[in-house]
């Protein structure tokens, strides 16, 4: 690595002692002087340019030493604390880790797939995982249309007022999703809650929303909705304004109504928009566990227990981790072939 | 549609239909205009219900039908608040990690970025593709050796344990690669040529290039930071380490606490969204330019 001790030098000056120094250094490792001019040849874009030609110079040698300079900070904290443990709850999944592996880890005793085996016949984790898809299913869709038909809205050419309606969607976004919890469950209340006070005036009563097997888990949707849409908003707002007014203009004096536009030219043209939002608003939903955890807890009767939240539970409370981190990844596995699936629907229609 | 040859009599009909147009427009505007107020007045109920309930006396939370505006304006909810929970220290918990965490990741994720994005080094590639596929990972996954390993470090109930998990996010290299790529290389020759070493092109001349996404980047990892609630759950028993968001969720799910006392919460969340927010509406282009740019990128 010739270049290594030049790298905080300045080009020029690392250029001509790197030309100096390269030369013997290679006459030393390859001996015989017969095989020098064909070693050149073979490494001319790599290795000798930084002498040879200026015009390609030498980065990858040159930059050695800074590149990993750079790098190592974010990668101490990285891998400490993200690729070990992403590796670790894997290996965990394997194992009986319970309470006592806390303070001595590697005491924990090799299960095989028996946490996975035991996963496939426990019915809460099945439950939790028919609430997880039913949170998603009606979710992501409910999200990604409310957004895009508030991001159309803004974008049909209306001028006042925008930057208010945007803000006002946007809002929810940036709350604490904790707190933003503990309001929906004051506004459900059934005796003070806003809902159930606006129904006594048309004479209604309300149910207790979130005491109710068949309607906690709707209300939790439609909280999650309230306030994820803004971002999915926010990013289709940006892919319409992406989209050139010349082709909306042509469109209309094609004599495109506005939903022909919308089909024809809007929608094909959002699709990598589409595509984003939907994959990232879909792996957000699968790992919901904030509004069961603050809003009911899984109840009633596990009617909003989800994975997130049943891995919370044995992981934490009960410090099963190794059962936990079995769901763990079985969530994960999950979220990666949803993941690949929507990839693989959205993007084939492009072509 | 439109006629090949422009008779008189094609004229009036387009005429007409320009006409038509502007009726369209003008019903079609109006249409918009009523389903985007029904949205925002979705959107914002919930909020103005918070920020009023909570100077509400207890006869005004429970009336019916619902009232709106207080009829006694009061600040007893938020003294009571104050009497079970120690906000200020939360506060302070919450704003110090949120803090230091963002400090951390505009550094470190920098750095990485410009290496990234400007420097050839063995193993360059490698890097890229782990930190990119770190993306994809729920944070979820990670939470239980994240937890084993900060209670060996006997860092539980520490700002540090708060901290160290997100001193450094794979979305903010992803930004900060992005963004630096597109500074040119010919100002870092320029400024090679110059004699300048490589710590003054990084400090001095790419940083200066990239302030927009350092912002973006410090407004997503500061709301991260702030609004995370599961980590911050696990890694404190100690009340004196809980941030606000754990502080409150703690004392609204406990039974004996919160017991009627919705008034109390809704000043609760009050005081936690009420910083965001309000930094939020005053620099809310930033936000939603922000997202958008880190979306589309």
């Amino acid at each position: 690595m010739s270049g290594t001790n030049s790298a905080e030098r300045p080009a020029s000056s690392g250029r001509a002692a790197a030309g100096t120094t390269d030369t013997p250094a290679e006459s030393a490792v390859t001996g015989k002087a017969a095989a020098r001019p064909l070693r050149k040849a073979a490494g001319a874009g790599t290795r000798t340019t930084s002498g040879g030609t200026p015009l390609r110079p030498d980065r990858l040698s040159r930059h050695n030493l800074s590149g990993w300079l750079y790098s190592t900070p974010f990668l101490a904290f990285f891998v400490t604390f993200m690729a070990v443990p992403i590796l670790a709850t894997l290996v965990m999944s394997f194992t009986d880790f319970g309470l006592r592996n806390v303070t001595n880890p590697f005491d924990a005793e090799f299960v095989g797939l028996e946490n996975y085996s035991e996963l496939l016949g426990d019915e809460q984790f099945l439950r939790a995982l028919f609430n997880t898809g039913y949170f998603v299913v009606l979710g992501v869709p409910l999200t990604i249309g409310c957004g895009l038909l508030a991001a159309v809205l803004l974008n049909s050419g209306i001028e006042r007022f925008r930057t208010f309606f945007r803000v006002g969607f946007y809002a929810p976004v940036v709350t604490a999703i904790v707190a933003v919890a503990v309001v929906w469950r004051f506004v459900l209340d059934p005796s003070e809650g806003l809902i159930a006070g606006l129904a006594a005036q048309v004479g209604l009563t309300a149910p207790d929303f979130l005491a109710s097997e068949s309607l906690a888990m709707p209300s939790l949707i439609a909280m999650a909705v309230w306030r994820n849409l803004g971002t999915s908003m926010v990013l289709f707002l940006a892919g319409l304004q992406a989209i050139p007014t010349e082709v909306r203009e042509a469109a209309k004096l094609d004599g495109a109504g506005a939903f022909q536009e919308f089909r024809r030219i809007t929608v094909p043209l959002l699709r990598p928009t589409m595509l984003y939002v939907t994959v990232m608003t879909t792996i957000g939903f699968l790992n919901v566990f904030e509004e069961p955890f603050v809003m009911t807890n899984g109840g009633p009767s596990d009617s909003t227990l989800t994975v997130s939240l049943l891995m919370y539970r044995e992981g934490f409370n009960f410090f099963n981790m190794g059962y936990a981190s079995s769901m763990a990844y079985t969530l994960f596995v999950i979220i990666l072939a949803v993941t690949l699936l929507q990839m693989r629907l959205l993007k084939d229609k492009t072509k | 549609m439109s006629a090949t040859t422009d008779t008189s009599a094609t004229a009036t009909a387009r005429r007409d239909g320009y006409a038509a147009r502007d009726r369209r427009t003008r019903r079609t505007r109006g249409v918009t205009y009523v389903l985007l107020g029904l949205g925002l007045l979705i959107t914002t109920a919930p909020f103005l219900w918070m920020g009023l309930s909570a100077f509400k006396t207890p006869q005004d939370l429970s009336a019916s039908p619902p009232v709106w505006i207080p009829t006694d304006w009061t600040l007893a909810n938020f003294s009571k608040l104050f009497d079970l929970l120690d906000v200020p220290r939360y506060f302070f918990n919450s704003t110090l990690v949120a803090l230091i965490v963002t400090l951390c990741n505009l550094l470190f994720c920098s750095m990485l970025g410009y290496a990234l994005a400007k420097l050839n080094f063995a193993g360059k590639k490698v890097i890229f593709g782990v930190v990119m596929g770190a993306l994809m990972v729920p944070g979820n996954l990670m939470l239980m050796p994240q937890f084993v390993m900060v209670s060996k470090m006997n860092l539980l109930d520490t700002y540090a344990a708060l901290v160290l998990p997100s001193a450094a996010g794979a979305f903010g290299v992803f930004l900060m690669r992005q963004f630096m790529s597109a500074v040119p290389d010919e100002l870092l020759e320029a400024a090679r040529v110059d004699g300048a070493r490589e710590w003054y092109i990084f400090w001095r001349i790419v940083i200066p290039q990239v302030k927009p996404a350092l912002a973006t980047l410090s407004i997503f990892v500061f709301l991260g930071s702030w609004n995370n609630f599961l980590w911050p759950l696990i890694a404190t028993n100690d009340v004196e380490k809980y941030t606000l968001p754990v502080a409150l969720a703690t004392f609204a799910t406990d039974p004996t606490k919160a017991n009627g006392s919705n008034g109390v919460l809704m000043a609760g969340a009050f005081l936690v969204v009420l910083p965001v927010l309000a930094v939020f509406i005053v620099l809310q282009r930033y936000f939603t330019q922000s997202i958008a740019t880190a979306g589309i990128k």
